[in-house]
């Protein structure tokens, strides 16, 4: 296996065991931290696999992937709990533990649903496509678990960049167009949230979703 | 250097364009109602001639087609102006003519939307029926069809202040979605090779039977909720009370014949043949549609109410000719076919006028006295000289007698139904009859409801004392009422130069024209097979009538001038009759309801013999609204219920179910 092949899978190994420390973690700021490194290590894996084929378009991707989400959307999520003033505990809905067993359960379950494509796959990544799908997933049961609503974002966020690590080791990233297109929603996405916080804690005086269960039609 | 000609075409898209800019000018002042009514109403009523005169010219002209440089890229809007759907657009513009005349002096302040922005959705509503007939593609056809709903709509709510004026207009705009989607549904199935949905694509189209049929029966469905064929006819005595008198002649005189004429357009030109039971269906359902609404205008106590009924009675009539073209034209008769399409396009021209007619005069009624219960009018032919004059004219003509226009096309279909036996088929044979006895019992019950109709309104004695007051119409609805009337009679004496014209329509649809033969004997005799067998002179019937009725009136005067007593009546020993005495709406429509009292769902209040207050209240509701509707909304709500045990408001089990629903997916697709 040629060195490359073993930065890109090593790479993938750091991005797994990031989602599994953000499932575990209960600070938010941690978590933002850990939201941080993702991206610096998604950026990495940019530049090697550009490298090693020769793919010039990932380049600029990496750059775009680390001025957006290891920079400026952690700088603004940080912003968001000084002024929210939430640095508090995160309380999770199940225990962290059962959490974690889930999220093995789930890694598991990803690499079969991968193999059928990484065989028939003559990428040099294609061994990451699972724990491409297995990021993906963890983020997700993040999203589920979490009570407060910035951990939550910041579970929809994680989940995007798995969703990018699985087009970049399906068919080494999405056309440039493309790929700005949705780092400018996540954007967007992310300062629109940021508002809607504001306004959830003026309605409720706390940012605890359990408060929206009071907003659905019928009465039982 | 030579002028292009102006083709019809030209001049019908023109005066679309023209009535969009006279809606937008509307805008201009939206609370200048002198500027509204008496300045932009009479300029519509000019662009309404026009393209009456353009479209009748065009019926006998082959078909001018165009495409217009909008809508989607690649999907242009086709136009297409043939010899039906030139009839259909010179009938609307011959309706809206009177109806405008009307408008300008009906629209009063104070009634909810303002008059400038009802001027605009007046005349949005009036572009989109015309280009509903224009239309030569599946897709022009759905968004002016679409148009059409929502303009009517928002003029049905135009006193939206009024809770059940806004949900009359919600059930409205309800049934007219569904019916909507039977249309495209219909369209769907019908489409040309490669998913072509200009009409020309759908006319080649290879169906089969089946496909066919169920085209069919979706057309028959969507084009039947907006004409209000029997279970969707709901809407129609919710929404035409509810709507201003003009609306609801729009909507009665001609938005229900766009439906009439979509009908004909899926069934004879767009789907490849015809098959005889669809033929039965449409009969069928018409002859019912019609029987149940003349038998609910009979009890109904409203007047708008009333004429909503008698509408739906109508369309039965029209829907119930439309299937007997279609039994005629698959059995290969062109003669007879020919016979009945005449006479349901000429039913559909008389509906126009005279139920135009009478919803403005109840408009007027209804200004003059602010009052819409028969219970409460009455003389006012004497404070209203005018108005009772020419709704007596519209009266007579709804009720089918001669020598107005009711009767001709009523008297045609009759001919037709006659003529059927010889049909190939026995049950037919069989059921044909009978259906000809239904029509003749809708015909003389609408005659029956509209006497009570006109007698309860404008004769006996004034229920109310304010009603003495009451004043007569103005110049402009005078004037739009008259052009009505004047429709009535002419149509009804001179029907051959019609009759003419729609054979250029019969003859594309069916290949065969009627109206040589009808003319053969001159222009005084209508003979529609032979002479022989069946004619009718109408204006003969005219001179004799008034023949009569002189020559009685001067021998009266001759032979008991000067020996007439005056007295007052015998009064039975009361001491005073008063107005209240008179014969009501409830006691004339009292018989109906005793002899068809299982068709209604009745509920009455009997006074008993120790109440302190003792008072009688009865009312009739419709069974379908029972069968049909409630059940439908129950089950609605009770799924409703279902999926809310799904809805807890935690967002985190919202979550979970996506991704419950992604596992389930991903296990599924590997």
């Amino acid at each position: 296996m040629s060195l490359s092949a073993q930065l890109i899978n090593l790479m993938a190994a750091l991005l797994l065991l990031i989602a599994f420390a953000m499932l575990s973690q209960r600070r938010i700021l941690s978590l933002i931290h850990l939201y941080a490194w993702q991206g610096v290590v998604l950026a990495t894996n940019n530049i090697v696999i550009g490298y090693s084929t020769g793919q010039t378009h990932l380049y600029y991707s990496a750059l775009l992937t680390f001025a957006l989400k290891a920079i400026l959307l952690p700088w603004i999520l940080h912003r968001l709990i000084v002024r929210l003033n939430i640095r508090w505990d995160v309380e999770t809905l199940i225990n962290i533990p059962a959490t974690m067993l889930v999220g093995i359960a789930l890694v598991v379950f990803a690499f079969n649903l991968a193999l059928p494509i990484s065989q028939l796959a003559g990428t040099i990544t294609r061994s990451t496509l699972g724990i491409a799908i297995a990021i993906v997933l963890l983020s997700f049961l993040m999203m589920i678990t979490r009570r407060k609503a910035v951990p939550q974002v910041i579970g929809f966020l994680a989940l995007e960049n798995g969703l990018f690590f699985a087009a970049t080791s399906a068919t080494y990233g999405m056309p440039l167009a493309v790929e700005l297109g949705i780092a400018l929603d996540v954007l967007v996405g992310v300062l629109i949230l940021g508002i809607f916080f504001f306004q959830v804690r003026e309605a409720f005086d706390s940012l605890d979703l359990r408060h929206m269960e009071k907003l659905k039609e019928t009465d039982q | 250097m030579t002028l292009p000609a102006v083709l019809p075409l030209d001049i019908v898209v023109g005066v679309v364009l023209y009535w969009l800019v006279l809606g937008v000018a509307g805008l201009v002042r939206p609370q200048h109602l002198v500027f509204v009514s008496r300045v932009l109403f009479p300029l519509s009523v000019a662009g309404a001639l026009a393209l009456t005169v353009a479209a009748a010219v065009s019926v006998t002209q082959p078909p001018a087609a165009a495409v217009l440089p909008l809508g989607l890229p690649d999907l242009p809007f086709h136009l297409r102006l043939d010899a039906l759907s030139a009839f259909f657009i010179a009938l609307l513009g011959f309706a809206v003519t009177g109806i405008s005349l009307f408008s300008s002096g009906y629209f009063r302040h104070g009634q909810g939307t303002a008059p400038g922005l009802l001027c605009l959705q007046y005349h949005v509503f009036l572009s989109a029926m015309v280009l509903v007939l224009l239309a030569d593609d599946a897709y022009l056809f759905m968004v002016a069809w679409e148009t059409m709903a929502v303009s009517s709509y928002f003029l049905v709510i135009a006193s939206h202040r009024i809770p059940e004026i806004r949900s009359a207009g919600f059930l409205y705009l309800l049934l007219a979605h569904l019916g909507a989607i039977g249309i495209l549904l219909a369209f769907g199935v019908t489409h040309g090779a490669g998913g072509d949905y200009t009409f020309d694509g759908m006319r080649q189209s290879q169906l089969s039977n089946f496909w066919a049929s169920t085209a069919f029966l979706l057309a028959l469905f969507g084009f039947g909720a907006k004409a209000g064929l029997l279970p969707l006819h709901a809407w129609l005595p919710e929404a035409h009370p509810a709507a201003p008198s003009p609306v609801s002649a729009l909507m009665s005189g001609v938005m229900l014949k766009t439906a009439i004429y979509g009908m004909l357009r899926v069934t004879f030109d767009l789907l490849p043949f015809q098959l005889w039971w669809w033929g039965v269906v449409a009969l069928v359902l018409g002859l019912l549609t019609a029987l149940f609404g003349v038998m609910f205008a009979a009890v109904q106590t409203e007047m708008k109410r009333l004429l909503a009924y008698s509408s739906i009675e109508h369309i039965g009539i029209v829907v119930a000719g439309f299937g007997l073209t279609i039994i005629f034209h698959a059995y290969d008769n062109p003669q007879l076919a020919a016979l009945a399409l005449v006479a349901t396009l000429y039913h559909c021209l008389n509906h126009a006028c005279f139920k135009s007619l009478l919803f403005l005069a109840t408009g007027s009624v209804l200004h003059a006295t602010r009052e819409r219960r028969l219970g409460k009018l009455g003389g006012l032919i004497q404070s209203m000289p005018w108005v009772g004059a020419l709704a007596l004219v519209g009266t007579l003509a709804i009720a089918g007698l001669p020598p107005l226009n009711g009767f001709v096309s009523e008297w045609l279909l009759l001919q037709a139904f006659l003529f059927s036996p010889g049909l190939p088929n026995p049950y037919l044979n069989m059921l044909v009859p009978l259906g000809s006895a239904a029509l003749v019992l809708a015909s003389a019950l609408a005659a029956y409801v509209m006497v009570k109709f006109y007698g309860v309104i404008f004769l006996g004695q004034p229920r109310d004392p304010g009603l003495a007051k009451a004043h007569d119409a103005g110049g402009w609805e005078r004037a739009g009422l008259a052009w009505l009337a004047a429709a009535c009679v002419l149509l009804g004496v001179f029907p051959f130069g019609v009759i003419a014209l729609l054979d250029h329509v019969t003859l594309p649809l069916v290949r065969y024209a009627v109206g040589a033969n009808a003319g053969e004997h001159g222009w005084l005799l209508l003979a529609p097979v032979s002479a022989a067998r069946a004619s009718y002179a109408p204006l003969l019937f005219l001179l004799g009538i008034a023949g009569g009725v002189g020559v009685t009136f001067l021998a009266v005067r001759k032979f008991y001038h000067g020996r007439v007593r005056r007295d007052l009546p015998w009064d039975c020993g009361y001491l005073a009759l008063t107005p209240r005495m008179q014969d009501t709406a409830e006691g004339f429509g009292q018989p109906i309801k005793q002899i068809f009292e299982p068709f209604f769902r009745i509920k009455r209040h009997m006074p008993g013999p120790f109440d302190a207050q003792p008072y009688y209240s009865a009312t009739t509701e419709d069974r379908f609204w029972h069968w049909l509707y409630v059940p439908v909304v129950k089950f609605n709500h009770r799924v409703s219920e279902w999926v809310s045990v799904l809805q807890h408001g935690r967002i985190y089990l919202y979550l979970l179910y996506s991704f419950v629903t992604l596992i389930a997916l991903l296990l599924l697709a590997r």
